[in-house]
């Protein structure tokens, strides 16, 4: 199969076969990351730069080390530290950006949609870090690579994701990306972190998180940021946590053999308990290492030459 | 346009032409002492299992097996886009090896030139010998094979098929003229 | 002076005329409407294929004069008008200075007076400052050419002022124009609540904002008896509690836009920052009861909304966009698509932007009568045309309308009896 993307904006734009291929694609580049000299020169003379308008060590560093071991030259900008994007119209950070001439730009914007523009404007290649509350596609890439490696499929899987919903570009992305591949999602939260149409999805949506734990194979916890939710959807962390927070007991209604998983970072005692967090069924340091594995195919596809469409 | 056919060469061919390189290996190397073969992905990979069956037939020993997969080390990411990653497996060390770097086809060198950059990334062998089942000629670098299946002169408009069975046997070699 | 039109189809939706007539203006009125008027020394115009209405009125028109000219000003925005057959505009009072006091009435009336195309009513704010904390001066507003008062591009958010407003307003005789939106609701939305936002990652704009702020209104103008005009109605619940309050006798009117008519919110998608207003695109079903409210009556103004805004304004980020379109050249051509598709009839089209906003806002025009003013539109309904931006002649550009293929145009403006627009 040919790879015909010049952007990643998000999971919308792919097939299921594209998705499998791009996980094929990261489970041979992760070879690279046990060797002893992890570099290989594939992407030798492309520059990249990271664009991060919202911080995010995690997810920039994880994909500076991608890109390294790539052999690529990559620049990062970031919101704080930056005159370029300071006080900066989009468009003129774009215009600046594009004289600078990269191959590709990674970029992280707290606006929905800001890499559609960047994208719909410039030569460069665009992959999307996280737009806003839209779509996160690297990191369901690598939750659903996890999850083909611990359960050897994706197909059939019961997936339960919970938490803020409303707000979440990475619960966006792995819903679409797992009803792609065939996964029976579930969603979860209270209601007032359940968007507007969400049953428009498809997917079943519960409010009660023993009912969407119950038999599944994969339980996602997303992260609960108070400087978003604010004062008004959740009266308190404390609440949150006993009534959505994945502690043992609730986690025993899933399949014994059930992976958990998060995003990060986690806040322990909120979304999710230390004797969770800690244990054997948690899966969230494979999530980061599968992570450079899948930023380094995703640059490695959309480098591919002249040929691209969007 | 009707292209023509050719058997270079057939089954058996093959099958003296692997015996032979196992042998001349085995010469040069006096034994399977730090022998380890490296089957390029896709067609070298059967060839050197193929080679690793021989050596054990004449020798009994059976000498290590990896297989690596160049796409990363490619150099026309830009003129041919971005081709499907295979994985590389060379589950052992290689400091110090005799490494014989197995392909089906040797034409411009490059992609032996990028097996060699691929391979001592992953260690420093004592040596790289390149084993090749045709040689077509039209080198692009200054590369040279070390064991030789069959020399067989080309034009660069024609194309040469090494089969393989379902088992990833060899069983003939094509010269296909346009 | 005298102009004859001749060969036209007359339609007055007022006075349920719909003939085959001429018309003769004589030193910019009315003089003659009747068959086969020949008058050698006039100036004549063939109407033949054309339709011969009132010149058409929008009531709800953002100027952006003063404060704001790099968006548009009073000549660019009257000469948009004429171009889209509108011989009158009522202007919202969002300038800078804002129009609640009569020397921003006056600047906007002399400047209209003397170098705009078109008719041009001021629209006073309610609140000093559109603050919504203390009442302009209704009767020096009025006095000075005010048809009307609105805090429009944002409610007045106290009801304790609102229904001061209103109850002050009916001493004059002025219809209050209610911007309806709960901004509490509304939140920092950017588009409308819905699937479409949800799968889009935009902040969502409930419809309950604007049903429950149209709801208070309302019943504040049944409480207090005063005019009470609906600025952009988009949602089908306002439809439903305009039409219930009017069957009981509340005076209350209500427009809606183009846009609301013709787009939902699937046209936010690839985040296109000419589909951001406010109120946002809505629902299929919410364009269905718009349609419904503009057939029975319910709506009775097809208004633009014009709202101008510079390039650099729209090509930003979605939610940094501000919001509004411009709406002068295609309200025309949007509306007969109406007619075409059997919502309304060709009458009631023409009603909607001609008597329906005369009325709400009690403006002299609106139909064709002798010993009135020659406000009179020209209009080809079928004449196709590509909708090119560039050659738009407000002076932004912002319309999601680019590259549609439209059908109807104004062939011809006139006020007082004079040309303003030919195509």
């Amino acid at each position: 199969m040919v790879f015909r993307h010049k952007h990643i904006l998000g999971i919308e734009q792919f097939t299921r076969e594209e998705i499998h291929f791009i996980l094929d694609t990261a489970e041979s580049f992760k070879e690279i990351n046990s060797r002893q000299i992890k570099k290989v020169p594939t992407l030798r003379g492309k520059t990249i730069i990271n664009v991060f308008f919202e911080a995010s060590t995690r997810t920039r560093t994880s994909f500076e080390v991608a890109a390294k071991r790539l052999s690529a030259d990559t620049y990062n900008i970031s919101a704080s530290t930056s005159a370029l994007v300071k006080g900066e119209t989009l468009e003129d950070t774009a215009k600046n950006l594009e004289a600078m001439k990269p191959d590709i730009i990674v970029m992280r914007h707290n606006a929905s949609g800001a890499p559609h523009y960047l994208a719909d404007r410039c030569d460069f290649s665009v992959l999307n870090a996280g737009d806003g509350a839209h779509e996160h596609p690297s990191q369901a890439l690598l939750d659903l690579m996890t999850m083909r490696q611990h359960k050897g499929r994706i197909e059939g899987l019961k997936v339960a994701i919970i938490g803020d919903i409303t707000h979440s570009r990475v619960a966006r992305s792995n819903l679409l990306a797992l009803q792609k591949c065939g996964a029976e999602v579930r969603l979860c939260g209270p209601g007032t972190l359940l968007p507007t149409g969400v049953e428009q999805w498809g997917v079943p949506v519960f409010h009660r998180i023993e009912d969407a734990i119950d038999q599944a194979d994969v339980v996602m916890m997303l992260r609960i940021q108070q400087e978003r939710q604010g004062k008004t959807l959740l009266p308190s962390l404390r609440e949150y946590a006993m009534y959505y927070g994945l502690n043992r007991s609730k986690l025993s209604l899933a399949r014994e053999d059930a992976i958990v998983m998060h995003p990060g970072p986690m806040n322990r005692g909120v979304e999710i308990s230390s004797e969770v967090a800690d244990g054997p069924q948690n899966v969230i340091l494979e999530q980061v290492e599968n992570g450079v594995a899948v930023r380094m195919a995703l640059l490695y596809l959309v480098s591919g030459g002249e040929q691209l469409e969007v | 346009m009707a292209t023509r056919e050719t058997i270079i060469l057939d089954q058996p061919a093959i099958t003296r032409a692997l015996t032979r390189i196992a042998h001349e290996i085995l010469e040069s190397n006096r034994g399977t002492e730090g022998v380890v073969l490296i089957g390029i992905r896709t067609g070298g990979d059967h060839l050197a299992l193929a080679l690793q069956q021989r050596i054990k037939d004449i020798e009994g020993v059976t000498v290590p097996l990896g297989i690596v997969d160049i796409t990363m080390y490619r150099d026309d990411l830009a003129s041919r886009g971005s081709l499907p990653v295979g994985k590389t497996e060379i589950p052992f060390a290689l400091d110090d090896k005799a490494l014989v770097l197995v392909d089906d086809v040797l034409y411009t060198g490059r992609t032996i030139r990028a097996a060699m950059d691929a391979v001592m990334d992953l260690g420093r062998p004592r040596t790289i010998q390149l084993a090749v089942l045709i040689d077509r000629g039209h080198r692009e670098l200054p590369i040279r094979p070390d064991y030789v299946g069959r020399n067989v002169p080309t034009a660069h408009n024609e194309q040469i098929v090494v089969a393989f069975d379902q088992a990833n046997h060899p069983v003939e070699v094509r010269l296909i003229k346009p | 002076m005298k102009t004859l039109i001749k060969n036209g189809r007359v339609l007055d939706p007022a006075h349920q005329i719909d003939a085959n007539l001429d018309v003769l203006a004589v030193d910019g009125k009315i003089a003659q409407i009747a068959a086969g008027i020949e008058l050698p020394d006039a100036e004549t115009i063939d109407a033949g294929g054309l339709l011969v209405v009132p010149g058409l009125i929008d009531i709800h028109v953002h100027l952006r004069d003063p404060g704001y000219e790099y968006k548009e000003d009073i000549v660019s925005g009257t000469r948009a008008a004429a171009a889209g057959g509108f011989a009158a505009v009522a202007c919202m009072p969002n300038t800078n200075p804002i129009n609640d006091n009569k020397a921003v009435t006056t600047y906007i009336r002399q400047k209209a007076a003397a170098e705009g195309q078109v008719r041009v009513y001021p629209v006073g704010s309610i609140t000093k400052g559109l603050k919504g904390e203390s009442l302009a001066e209704f009767g020096d507003l009025q006095a000075a050419g005010c048809v009307a008062v609105s805090d429009d591009g944002r409610p007045v958010t106290s009801g304790e002022i609102m229904r001061r407003a209103l109850e002050y307003a009916r001493s004059f005789q002025l219809p209050v124009i209610s911007h309806a939106e709960d901004l509490s609701l509304v939140g920092d939305g950017v588009m409308n609540e819905g699937f479409v936002a949800t799968q889009l990652g935009l902040r969502g704009i409930p419809w309950v904002a604007e049903d429950a702020a149209v709801a208070r209104d309302v019943l504040l103008a049944e409480f207090t008896g005063a005019r009470l005009h609906i600025a952009h109605v988009s949602t089908r619940g306002a439809v439903e509690i305009i039409r219930a309050a009017q069957r009981r006798g509340v005076p209350v009117t209500a427009e809606t836009a183009p846009h609301y008519f013709t787009l939902t919110d699937e046209a936010v998608r690839g985040y296109d920052t000419h589909a951001k207003m406010n109120p946002p695109l809505r629902g299929a079903a919410d364009v269905q009861a718009i349609r419904d409210g503009l057939a029975d009556g319910t709506l009775s103004v097809i208004a633009t909304d014009h709202a101008p805004h510079h390039v650099d304004e729209k090509n930003v980020e979605f939610n940094l966009a501000l919001n509004g379109i411009v709406g002068l050249e295609t309200a025309l051509p949007l509306t007969l698509r109406l007619v075409e598709e059997g919502v309304l009839t060709l009458t009631e089209a023409i009603a909607r932007l001609t008597i329906g906003p005369a009325r709400a806002l009690g403006l002299p025009g609106g139909t064709l009568e002798v010993g009135r003013a020659a406000d009179i539109t020209l209009v080809d309904p079928t004449c196709k045309w590509t909708l090119d931006p560039a050659r738009l002649l407000s002076r932004s550009k912002n319309t999601p309308f680019g590259g549609w293929q439209l059908k109807g145009a104004a062939a011809l403006t006139m006020v007082d009896g004079r040309v303003v627009y030919q195509r």
